[in-house]
């Protein structure tokens, strides 16, 4: 039988005022179950908190309902002071009689009677009330970072700096990602290479972080606490155990291909690494192109190899992982020039990404820093800078910012002129966005001290005149055309979402938006949580950002994977949905419906072991509570518990009485 | 019917949104008419259509639902299968008997105070014009 306790507050005069306290209290002591019952100035104080504790031990309430503020501001004030009497939390519900009645209604008389029917509806909710318990989730103290570039470097550091193994995957055969392409960074022009490569080889140190290279995300199960991830190794030819990365291979290998790497303005071998810092440091084989795997014939690096550790027999091999939580962090692609044949993209040589830009007169690039232009080795004289090219496009291409070619042009105007003195250097624009830690000096340094030009206005077209380059286009600032000969034109193009992140997505079972950046939980408040519990985000796989936006993300994807893997089990709200086994049909409407995919279907089998029948099954650790499963159930199988159709049909039956 | 007659009406609201609405409508002192009755679940989701029936049944005049915009949802998309069942619903609960008029459905969100107060207002009026339902109420005194 159920004893329940009514206290109504007065919330000083919040209440009191609008709200027949004593009133309401004495109705409520007649409601059938209510024992007890009493209105108090302040029941949030201490001694309101006695009061509430007290009565539930003298009266052997089973059950309470607190009258008062909205639960949104103390539920759970009073269910720990409700626990703390020995009570069921979830046995303690509110009525919220000052947010939505006090406050919002002058008629003392109405507000009584409201607050008697708000009373009677909780009353009659917590008598079908049943207690609760706080779900318990193991947790696997482990984690693994997406996507080895440096946002994912310094994730992986991170938690590993907090005592917690990492598993780092990295699609490419070497960490690094675009940062380690870059000459020199903005605003700072510290060489890339110089700040990257010792957090490379720090990594690849740690004896916390696993390093799988070459190697990419195949499956993802399980949920927060308790992921198992699929890997697939890819295929290398090399043994990476066995190899020491002297090189021998590489030297002595016969085939040239352009390199990925140097933005296919250079060459490698068909045993390779991407480039000489490459972590981990050992090679692998381009089967598209090496004699052996292709032709059999060659087979010379398996001969000068010192340690035997080439096998053209390799195959792709998939490994388990248990982890409790994930860090994406897959970055960005650029788009090629070739999607941009008016401005020459992929007819003329001579036209370039800002990322080939980079390699072009970066120390350890092609030419190893000596400027040359592709089509003829030329030393540039004059060189045009287009930006938002791809970006701010909506007509045709991307209608988002991206966000960093204003900072690395103005970047690349000062490398160009600290390699040309008296070069000339334009830059057409649309907008200069330098927003960042002295990033607006940075740009005014460009264009004051070193010597670029800058035009304000779109391209329309480039064209070649002879062995030259004309650039055309529109100066709005004197409202001009304008015609400039150049031997190099440099397009920054728009940064895209890279190959494959959709499906890696849906692996995940995370979103993605238009452009196939990764969605964040919330914009602002949950900038690096994805809507999957325990995958975090970070840096340009959520769109365009530069490298201190990144590696902050990344830091602080590592405190949040930290923080839920700092305990041994996760607690979570009781308030999730179960099936009664019994009725289920496994129509599998539920599973259906489940925004969290938190449904699956299970196995009856019969002691043999033989499967009988299935029924949908809860994981109570991917559930949220969300309750959208129960009425799309049509043998009223499945229940949310804390808000079962009998508690909630109980609210509406108490309306009867009104 | 008597002159002083008000109607009930009796919202089902999700936690995130329109509860919260209401409670901004609350610390916002904004005034509105005291015929509502809020039953609270965690997502417009969750909303059984039998609610609303069972609602008239029990006498309200007129059965409100609100919850996160669209696309607002916190639980990402429960609002979008409330709203593909309500659509379905309204046809089903005029075959009831239940005049479509008395079910009213809106998105209001936690910064939208005052649209929750003006919306309690708005339905209490115009089932003021309707007058109490007893078309309905009747009826489930008949079959009993």
């Amino acid at each position: 039988m159920a004893r329940i306790g009514v206290f109504v507050c007065w919330c000083g005069s919040n209440i009191a005022e609008t709200v027949n306290v004593s009133k309401a209290s004495e109705i409520s002591g007649n409601i059938p179950g209510v024992v007890y019952s009493v209105d108090y100035k302040y029941m949030c104080s201490d001694p309101g908190q006695t009061l509430l504790k007290n009565a539930i031990k003298e009266h052997n309430l089973t059950g309470a309902v607190v009258a008062s503020c909205s639960p949104r501001m103390h539920e759970k004030t009073f269910r720990k002071a409700a626990k703390d009497a020995g009570m069921n939390p979830y046995m303690l519900e509110m009525a919220n009689i000052r947010e939505q009645c006090s406050w919002v209604h002058d008629n003392k008389d109405e507000g009584t009677d409201k607050t008697i029917d708000l009373i009677r509806m909780m009353v009659e909710k917590v008598k079908r009330n049943h207690p609760l318990e706080d779900i318990k989730i193991p947790v696997t103290k482990k984690a693994l970072v997406i996507g080895g570039g440096v946002a994912g470097i310094q994730a992986a550091l991170d938690i590993a700096a907090g005592g917690v193994p990492v598993v780092l995957v990295e699609r490419e055969s070497s960490i690094g990602g675009k940062m380690a392409a870059l000459d020199e960074t903005f605003p700072t022009l510290d060489c890339s290479q110089c700040i990257l490569t010792p957090k490379m080889v720090e990594v690849s140190q740690d004896p916390l972080i696993e390093i799988m290279s070459f190697s990419e995300i195949e499956k993802v199960e399980g949920y927060v606490g308790n992921f198992k991830a699929t890997i697939r190794k890819k295929a290398r030819y090399v043994d990476t155990d066995l190899c020491t990365g002297c090189g021998t291979c590489w030297l002595k290998c016969p085939v040239k291909v352009t390199s990925e790497f140097e933005q296919g303005l250079g060459k490698r071998k068909a045993i390779y690494i991407p480039f000489p810092q490459a972590i981990p440091s050992r090679p692998r084989i381009d089967p598209e192109n090496c004699l052996k795997l292709t032709k059999d014939r060659c087979g010379i690096c398996q001969k000068v190899c010192p340690t035997k550790a080439i096998n053209y027999d390799d195959v792709d091999r998939l490994v388990e992982v248990e982890v409790g939580a994930i860090v994406v962090t897959t970055g960005y692609k650029i788009m090629p020039v070739s999607e941009f044949p008016e401005y020459g993209g992929g007819r003329y040589k001579d036209v370039v990404t800002a990322l080939q830009f980079e390699r072009m007169v970066c120390a350890s690039g092609p030419t190893l820093g000596e400027l040359q232009r592709p089509s003829d080795g030329k030393l540039p004289e004059t060189v045009v800078f287009v930006k938002c090219v791809g970006s701010r496009d909506p007509e045709h291409h991307h209608s988002y910012c991206s966000k960093i070619c204003c900072m690395y042009v103005a970047k690349q105007t000062m490398l160009y002129r600290h390699k040309v003195h008296n070069g000339n250097c334009y830059v057409f624009y649309i907008d200069v966005r330098s927003n960042g830690k002295n990033y607006e000096e940075f740009v005014r340094r460009a264009q004051e001290k070193e010597g670029a030009q800058y035009i304000r206005g779109r391209v329309s077209q480039v064209y070649k005149d002879g062995e030259d380059l004309v650039v055309e286009g529109a100066d709005t600032l004197t409202n001009s055309q304008v015609k400039i000969k150049c031997d190099l034109v440099v397009l920054a193009t728009a940064m895209e979402a890279p190959d494959g992140i959709k499906e890696l997505a849906q692996k995940l079972g995370i979103s993605y938006d238009q452009n196939g950046f990764l969605t964040e939980a919330h914009p602002k408040l949950k900038p690096i949580e994805s809507s999957t519990a325990g995958v975090f985000l970070a840096g340009c796989a959520l769109s365009p950002r530069d490298i201190p936006d990144s590696v902050s993300e990344a830091s602080g994807a590592a405190a949040k994977v930290l923080g839920l893997l700092s305990k041994d089990e996760m607690h979570k709200d009781g308030v999730v949905a179960f099936v009664n086994e019994a009725t289920c049909v496994a129509c599998q409407n539920c599973i259906r419906v489940c925004p969290f995919v938190a449904i699956q279907l299970k196995d009856i089998c019969n002691r043999k072991g033989e499967v009988l029948r299935q029924v949908a099954d809860v994981n109570p650790g991917l559930c949220v509570g969300c309750g959208t499963c129960t009425p799309s159930c049509p043998s009223r199988s499945i229940e949310l518990k804390g808000f079962t159709d009998a508690e909630l049909f109980a609210e509406i039956n108490a309306l009867a009485e009104l | 019917m008597s002159e002083n007659w008000e109607p009930k009406i009796v919202t089902f609201v999700c936690n995130w949104c329109t509860y919260a609405g209401a409670d901004l409508a609350g610390t916002s002192r904004f005034k509105y008419s005291p015929n509502i009755r809020i039953i609270k679940t965690p997502c417009s989701g969750r909303i059984d259509p039998m609610f609303i029936v069972a609602a008239f049944e029990k006498g309200a005049d007129a059965v409100l639902i609100s919850g996160c915009h669209p696309g607002d949802c916190h639980y990402n998309e429960g609002n979008y299968n409330a709203r593909r069942k309500f659509i379905m619903m309204r046809r089903l609960l005029s075959e009831l008997g239940i005049d479509n008029e008395r079910v009213i459905f809106a998105w209001c969100s936690a910064s939208e105070g005052i649209k929750f107060a003006r919306l309690v207002n708005e339905v209490s009026e115009k089932i003021k014009e309707l007058g109490p339902f007893d078309e309905y109420h009747n009826l489930d005194q008949e079959e009993r």
